[in-house]
This record gives C-alpha cells, sequence and structure tokens, in this order.
C-alpha cells in the first residue's frame, strides 16, 4: 500500500488539529501536552514506521525536542517540533510507539538533561553515572573549557 | 539430573578486540547463556556535539571523520549534505559525482573492515589479514586525492576540497578491474567456510518487524529482508543515475548480516564504475560565500553511510557557528537493541553477534 502524497499528509493533519503549526519548510510544531496522540496517530493512521531521529535543543528560555519520523521502503520523512519548559523539562517517551528511541532519548536525557516519562531504563549513557549537570545546555560551565 | 549454577556477571571489554574499540557489556550469564546483558558505551565520548558549536560550519568539517573513522569520506558527506540544505546551495556535477566515488570508496573500505574483523571475531583471523591488503589500495587512493588516508575531511560545503589528481581515474579503475577477484577470494575463505557458517548460520535471527520498531538501519535492517536504502529510496546526490541493486538477506541472522556486506562491496564497485564513466567536467565548488553565515533556521538531513542512516540536524542562528548540531550515529541507534538481541545465546555468540552489527565507537559515542 502506498501512502499518500506529504503535502496531502500535512494539510490533512493540519485541518485535523488547529493545534498544529507548520513551517514553509514543513517543519511541525506540536503542544507537548498533544504529542503522544499526534505521534501515535502518524504511526497508526498514517504508517509512520520508523523514527529515524530524536534529539533536543536549549534556546535557553525553553527546549525543543525533534523528531524525524519516516516510513520504510518509502521516501517520506516528518520533523516534528515540541516546545518544553526550561524549569520543568519532563516529556513523555515515545519508547512505547517505536522502541528505537531507546537510546537516543537516554543520549539526549543525559546530554541535555530532559526527562523522558515512562522511558523503561532512563539512565545516563555517554557520561559517568556520577557526572554532574548536562553539557549540552547552553549554559554549562566548565573548568577549562575554551568556549569563546 | 539437571545442574543449576548461579547467575554470574561478566566484563566484556572495555577493551576487547571483538568490541571494536572501547566499548563494555555487562552480562548475566547463567552457565554460559546470556540471561542479560547491559551495554555500556562512553569510554571514548569526546562531545563533538558541543565542540561543533563553538567552531565555524567549515571547521566542524574535521570533527566529523573522527565520528565513523573507517568511512570519514562519508561522515563528510553527512555534514555538509545538512549544511547546504539549511542554506539552500547548490553542488556542481562535477563534485556531486567525485561524492559519489570516494563515497563508495569509503563504503567498500568501511565494509572490508566489517569483513575482515567479523572473520577475526569468529576464529579465522587470516580473513583481516586479507581484507586489510585490499583496503590499503583504497587508502592509497585517499591519499592521493587529499593528503589524508584516514581522517580525509575532503568534502566542503557545497562542493569537495580538491579536484581529482592526475592518474587518480586510472588507479581507481585498476582498483576496481581487481577487486571482484578479492571479493571471490573472500568467498572462498570466509563465506564458504564450514566452521564460519556454523558460527553465523541462525545465530540472532532479527525479524523485519523488530529491525523496523528498534530503528535498524544500514546492512542490519537489510539483512532482515527489509529494502530501505536512502540512495534507492529518497535519492540524494546523482545516485538517481545510478544502477545498482539493493541487497537484502532472507533470514536476518549474522550470516545474512555478513552477507549482505559482501554483496554491497560489488554494487559499489557498479557505481563507482558509472561515476567514473559519466564523470563531467566543470567545477567542483559552488556559489558559496567565503564566510558560512545561513540564516536563521534549521534543517536535518540523512545520506546512506555504511552503517545505515547517518542524519545531521543543524540549527542556526544567523552567526558563523552552527547553533546545535546532532549526529544521529547508525552504530548508536543499532546498539540499543543488543541487550534484546543477546539474550538466550551462548558467551561465544555474543562475539558473533556484536561483531555482526559492525560498530564504530568513534561513531556510537560521538
Amino acid at each position: 500500500m502506498s501512502p499518500k502524497p506529504l503535502e496531502e499528509i500535512i494539510e490533512e493533519l493540519k485541518s485535523k488539529h488547529q493545534y498544529l503549526t507548520v513551517s514553509e519548510t514543513g517543519i511541525m510544531t506540536v503542544p507537548l501536552d498533544k504529542l503522544v496522540g499526534f505521534m501515535q496517530e502518524l504511526r497508526d493512521n498514517y504508517h509512520f514506521n520508523y523514527l529515524t531521529n530524536v534529539t533536543a535543543a536549549d534556546y535557553l528560555d525553553y527546549f525543543e525536542v525533534i523528531y524525524n519520523v519516516s516510513i520504510v521502503e518509502h521516501p517520506h520523512m516528518l520533523h516534528i517540533k515540541a516546545r518544553v519548559e526550561r524549569d520543568n523539562p519532563v516529556v513523555p517517551s515515545m519508547v512505547p510507539l517505536w522502541g528505537g528511541a531507546i537510546w537516543q532519548e537516554r543520549e539526549v536525557y543525559d546530554l541535555m538533561g530532559i526527562k523522558f516519562e515512562s522511558h523503561p531504563d532512563l539512565r545516563r549513557i555517554l557520561l559517568d553515572d556520577d557526572w554532574e549537570g548536562h553539557p549540552l545546555r547552553k549554559d554549562y560551565q566548565w573548568e577549562g573549557g575554551r568556549e569563546e | 539430573m539437571t545442574i543449576r549454577t548461579e547467575e554470574f556477571l561478566l566484563n566484556l571489554g572495555p577493551q576487547h578486540p571483538s568490541t571494536h574499540g572501547v566499548f563494555r557489556i555487562l552480562l548475566t550469564l547463567d552457565g554460559e547463556t546470556v540471561v542479560k546483558a547491559k551495554p555500556i558505551p562512553g569510554y571514548l565520548h569526546r562531545g563533538i556535539e558541543k565542540l561543533a558549536e563553538s567552531r565555524t560550519y567549515t571547521q566542524v568539517i574535521p570533527y566529523t571523520d573522527r565520528l565513523d573513522y573507517l568511512a570519514g569520506m562519508l561522515m563528510n558527506w553527512g555534514y555538509v549534505h545538512a549544511v547546504e540544505k539549511l542554506m539552500n546551495i547548490e553542488v556542481p556535477e562535477r563534485a556531486e559525482y567525485i561524492r559519489v566515488i570516494v563515497g563508495e570508496l569509503a563504503r567498500i573500505a568501511s565494509h572490508l573492515v566489517a569483513t575482515g574483523a567479523y572473520a577475526g571475531d569468529v576464529g579465522g583471523l587470516t580473513g583481516f589479514i586479507y581484507t586489510f591488503r585490499d583496503r590499503e589500495d583504497i587508502m592509497d587512493l585517499f591519499e592521493m586525492i587529499c593528503g589524508a588516508r584516514l581522517t580525509p575531511s575532503y568534502m566542503r560545503i557545497g562542493g569537495v576540497a580538491d579536484d581529482i589528481p592526475e592518474g587518480f581515474i586510472e588507479k581507481c579503475y585498476q582498483f576496481l578491474d581487481y577487486f571482484p577477484s578479492a571479493i571471490e577470494e573472500y568467498n572462498g575463505l570466509i563465506t564458504g567456510n564450514e566452521i564460519f557458517q556454523a558460527r553465523t548460520k541462525n545465530v540472532a535471527i532479527l525479524s523485519a518487524e523488530d529491525a523496523i520498531r528498534m530503528s535498524l538501519s544500514g546492512p542490519v535492517l537489510r539483512a532482515s529482508g527489509v529494502n530501505y536504502d536512502l540512495r534507492k529510496v529518497r535519492p540524494y546526490s546523482v545516485y538517481d543515475r545510478f544502477e545498482f541493486e539493493v541487497p537484502l538477506g532472507t533470514k536476518g541472522d549474522c550470516f545474512d548480516r555478513y552477507y549482505v556486506r559482501i554483496l554491497e562491496m560489488e554494487q559499489s564497485v557498479k557505481i563507482i564504475r558509472q561515476a567514473l564513466d559519466q564523470l563531467p567536467e566543470g567545477p567542483i565548488r559552488g556559489k558559496v560565500p567565503k564566510v558560512i553565515k545561513p540564516a536563521a533556521g534549521e534543517a536535518y538531513a540523512e545520506i546512506e553511510s555504511s552503517k545505515g542512516i547517518m542524519g545531521v540536524y543543524v540549527v542556526s542562528d544567523g552567526s558563523t557557528k552552527p547553533y546545535r548540531v546532532h549526529f544521529r550515529r547508525p552504530s548508536f541507534v543499532n546498539l540499543g537493541y543488543l541487550d534484546e538481541m543477546l539474550r538466550g545465546w551462548k558467551i561465544a555468540d555474543v562475539i558473533a553477534i556484536l561483531g555482526s552489527i559492525d560498530i564504530v565507537l568513534g561513531e556510537v559515542d560521538a
């Protein structure tokens, strides 16, 4: 079965969900509380069965988590973002939907300090367990750093 | 009477030849059987994503070599491809062809390490010597084109660093003429070897559903019969101009994961020959400003690296340095499945299974 053209999918999603904003380049922004439902819909109704990429960016006032989901054997790929409060950086885990998130979310947690709710094994992955702070945050300070 | 043993923990690595770098697996064993596995990466973590934030866009290129240092060309490509997408830069045709040539050479070089090291992992160290003999030819070609063997930093935003030097094309054709006979040799030495087959066939069978669910990519995914290769599915650069096939496995066992790589090398030879035959004249660098300063915005782009989908996410704040760079590394994501993959297998199989994923720790840790 071949999915609809990407533009059609995006238009359909836009008309179905008023909360959705789509940039010129097709980047979708979803409110955090709608994220799980939206992603579930993508997977179940639009066959986005492959979670390619999970990452996050720090904008000092807030974080953004970024997801790229694709369809295996098909060129479609979507770029989805959600804004996360910096004081309470908690987002729902995508592991129940796509197992491929398991290490990628751990990496984001480790380096950016965003917690993924209901992740089965949220531990640091690249740094020591007793490491303090999250290096990819923009305000991360370290001794001997040569930033700027 | 059955003998019960107590479970015990065994540390495999961090410095074990079969971990292909510094990587530790904490195995919980019941006798020789793996009950569970706790993969522990991070020993080679250098914070490349953080470093990139304090370098200019061009200065980031050499860091990408150090991710998958066995296929540095492809890592360069993934990064410049994303920046080009961010800035809407058009790359001249000749540069795209050169990229395909060196990229596919890098794929072969990387698969040669995978093949040889894998033979070594399951007990046949001779294979290692043979594949490294032939990898040398590719390293010589890289040295000709950019002066470096392992860390080329050859790609530039908008093209490549230099044009092809004199004598490169002839040497490249020579290699293409020779290489199929080398593959035959590997098939005789490794693929057809009974012990090798006994160690790899029907070991750690990975279903297509699991492979997709766990976002596995590259030969590991295709060995399970999933036809997902970005060069075909979402052709970037000039891949749509070449005829080649995407080799698939039927079973998804360790043997398939090994053999798909052998078949992919044959296809790469085909691609390089076509690219050399069609190589157009023209500039090797597009219209790119001296100082790279993308408008504020973001982009995510992917290429098919030797180990799977290499994705790069770049955010620009309008300055000369990237605000955020993220590398989606295929080895890293592929390893996320290791625990489940190892459960129930014997300790000797652990090496065969880990080797079949073909990880490189520079890329896992970033």
